[in-house]
């Protein structure tokens, strides 16, 4: 979707401001948001991808205004009322009003080393790479009102396939129902004035990701 | 909650949605507080930038490993042994001299937990996020580092689940160092490529 989080290339939000010697959590509650999204990931009643897009869906002037944990947060509520594992009346009072619902797995003492680890999301392919590394690509002109990961400043240009990453989970899929349809994953590097014109800096290139969906031959 | 809405800062506020959320996931039995508890423990005691530092100074004493470690880097650093592993889908890409390379996810806040430890503020904020892309030099200065016009800057769009670090230089002056000396000199900000190594005059001897 056309979102705020899309960010790339924009401007007005100021400089970068580093801060010295930053603590892991600016709060405790941030502390808590990180763990409970990696023991709600371990029941699989969502995945990043959902996560993403739970997160994108918020108001454009919330998502800009809220923190990262924050933002967090409310995606959960987001995921975890869509999932139909904790009902709105819930929220209103704070606590659970009836029993909950099955869950793939929960998280024990035992598993807890699998919070820390990132899974693979390679997937067999079901067809051969459409492309190789050097060939030519254009990004499709798409907007979808849902997930994507083609960020807008990537889109329709002409760019260059430079690895192939291997087959992955396609994101645009798994969150629109269509499961994961696992899709090839290439880096595709642009010339820095195709994307932004002749008033960027002459040496700049940029890469994104890009799942196979999203090219076509230049 | 109640007319006292406004007297509560934003903060507290989400303290409060966060302890309702964790509340009424335990009691539905989908989380265990215990398991909570140790999660924060985790993030808050035993990652961070040491281990991708760790990798770093390793690269720059050892050139097939540097080697392997360019050519698959989750499986390189397997070798190492580092508790818990690695993740797949890591991608190191060296700076040359003639070459800068800068990481940043411009849609939501990628980052490679696994070496780097969480994302600090900065790489999670629209700053850093919108102007990355388009204005690396610019962000550079944000940080004071200012590199010859004619250095290549290439930027890494983390749009997808493969993650990337950054393999900086071997500062000048450091010859004969140790693994353990020379990864006091990497720093986070070198490993995503908003920074340099510290150089040898840095730190105490």
């Amino acid at each position: 979707m056309n979102g705020v989080h899309d960010m790339g290339g924009m401007h007005g939000f100021g400089k970068v401001e580093p801060e010295a010697n930053e603590p892991t959590f600016h709060a405790p509650w941030e502390g808590r948001v990180l763990a409970v999204q990696r023991a709600m990931r371990f029941t699989r009643a969502w995945n990043i991808d959902m996560s993403r897009d739970a997160q994108e869906r918020l108001p454009a002037q919330l998502y800009l205004s809220a923190s990262y944990y924050h933002r967090w947060a409310l995606g959960m509520e987001r995921n975890a009322l869509e999932q139909g594992l904790i009902d709105a009346d819930e929220f209103a009072v704070g606590h659970a009003l009836r029993p909950g619902k099955p869950v793939a797995r929960v998280m024990t003492m035992n598993d807890v080393g699998q919070a820390f680890t990132r899974g693979s999301f390679s997937r067999p392919p079901s067809q051969q790479a459409r492309f190789k590394p050097g060939d030519r690509v254009h990004t499709k002109n798409i907007n979808p009102a849902s997930h994507t990961r083609l960020p807008r400043y990537a889109r329709g240009r002409e760019g260059v396939i430079e690895a192939l990453r291997g087959c992955h989970v396609f994101p645009d899929s798994v969150t629109t129902g269509g499961g994961e349809n696992p899709q090839w994953l290439y880096t595709v590097v642009f010339n820095g004035r195709l994307l932004w014109g002749p008033n960027v800096d002459p040496t700049l290139t940029v890469s994104v990701e890009a799942f196979e969906p999203y090219l076509e031959p230049a | 909650m109640s007319t006292d809405h406004h007297e509560h800062s934003e903060l507290s506020e989400t303290q409060l949605r966060v302890r309702a959320l964790e509340t009424i996931l335990t009691e539905k039995g989908y989380v265990d507080p215990g398991v909570l508890d140790l999660i924060v423990e985790h993030y808050e005691t035993k990652t961070g930038p040491h281990i991708g530092a760790r990798v770093i100074a390793r690269a720059w004493v050892d050139s097939e490993f540097k080697a392997a470690l360019l050519a698959d880097a989750t499986k390189a650093i397997a070798a190492l042994g580092i508790s818990g592993g690695v993740g797949d889908h890591l991608i190191v890409v060296e700076n040359t001299p003639g070459r800068h390379n800068m990481v940043v996810c411009t849609l939501c806040s990628c980052y490679p937990w696994d070496v780097l430890g969480l994302p600090p503020v900065w790489y999670k904020s629209a700053p850093y996020r919108s102007r990355a892309v388009l204005d690396p030099r610019g962000v550079l200065a944000d940080f004071g580092v200012s590199l010859p016009a004619s250095t290549e800057i290439r930027v890494w769009d983390s749009t997808a689940e493969t993650r990337f670090i950054v393999v900086p230089p071997r500062p000048a002056g450091t010859e004969g160092w140790s693994e353990e000396r020379l990864a006091s000199l990497v720093t986070r900000d070198c490993m995503i490529g908003t920074g340099l190594p510290r150089r040898p005059e840095e730190i105490s001897p």
